[in-house]
């Protein structure tokens, strides 16, 4: 895997939100994703960093421009140090919630994007990392 | 503090959504709609979104809330001019956005509330409806 253009993002504030997602939307036209791939890259990408601002109080998201075999896509690494998850089953489960949303934030996330990984340990935090092909595939 | 407008139009409220919603955003929109549908007995609320290029779960839910608090008020919500793109990613992300009204455009949405109101009103002045328009 070649790692074509890399930026880091500091996510403190829901201010911070609109900003980041332009630039997800400027890192996916730039490599020429569709409008129905963008759409879907940057509404996964809203809900990871709302999840990271409402449970870990913000962290921070590294964007990159990535080449394999062939593919050229968007990867978004999402770190906090916040609180983990206990049970990340449950968590990817649609409907659930700690919170009082409608739990749709990590499983439609996971939906929307082509590649999905989620590490957590509880007390240190949470990476999620999602990547989207050019072509949705 | 940054406010989206809200138009009254005759028996209905008017909000044309032209930038991305930050979450405050969003429910100074909520608080504000609902209070103006208490205080001019609004029968309607329309919701242009045709410029929005992104609704999470988050704006899917206000959707939501507003049209259910609109509901409770006796005023019903329709939402319009969702991009494409917006409708796939709302059914992949799981969201239905149910007991929202939707309709293709400001003019479609505006001759649903109509008939709605038509309905409550009884059958006197909505003869002329194309009944083929009819969006649920």
């Amino acid at each position: 895997m070649i790692v074509m253009t890399k930026d880091t993002m500091d996510i403190a504030r829901e201010q911070d939100v609109v900003p980041f997602r332009n630039r997800v939307r400027e890192f996916s036209t730039r490599i020429g994703m569709s409008l129905v791939n963008q759409t879907k890259l940057i509404t996964a990408a809203s809900e990871l960093v709302r999840n990271m601002l409402k449970y870990a109080s913000g962290g921070k998201v590294i964007l990159e421009i990535i080449s394999q075999n062939a593919k050229t896509g968007v990867r978004l690494t999402f770190k906090d140090e916040g609180p983990g998850i206990a049970d990340i089953a449950l968590a990817m489960r649609d409907g659930y919630s700690t919170g009082r949303s409608l739990g749709l934030g990590l499983p439609g996330a996971k939906r929307l994007v082509n590649e999905f990984d989620l590490k957590s340990t509880p007390g240190e935090g949470t990476t999620v990392t999602v990547i989207h092909w050019k072509h949705g595939r | 503090m940054e406010r989206i407008p809200i138009l009254k139009m005759g028996p209905f409220l008017l909000v044309t959504i032209q930038i991305d919603l930050y979450d405050r955003l969003a429910l100074t929109l909520e608080n504000d709609l609902i209070n103006m549908v208490s205080q001019t007995g609004a029968r309607g609320v329309l919701i242009d979104i045709s410029a929005v290029s992104i609704v999470d779960s988050f704006m899917g839910r206000i959707l939501g809330n507003i049209a259910s608090m609109s509901r409770i008020m006796d005023a019903e919500t329709v939402v319009v001019g969702m991009q494409p793109a917006v409708a796939i990613t709302l059914v992949e992300l799981g969201l239905t956005l149910q007991g929202v009204h939707t309709a293709l455009n400001v003019e479609k949405g505006m001759e649903l509330l109509n008939t709605k109101l038509g309905d409550n009103l009884g059958p006197d002045d909505e003869e002329e409806e194309d009944q083929d328009d009819r969006n649920d």
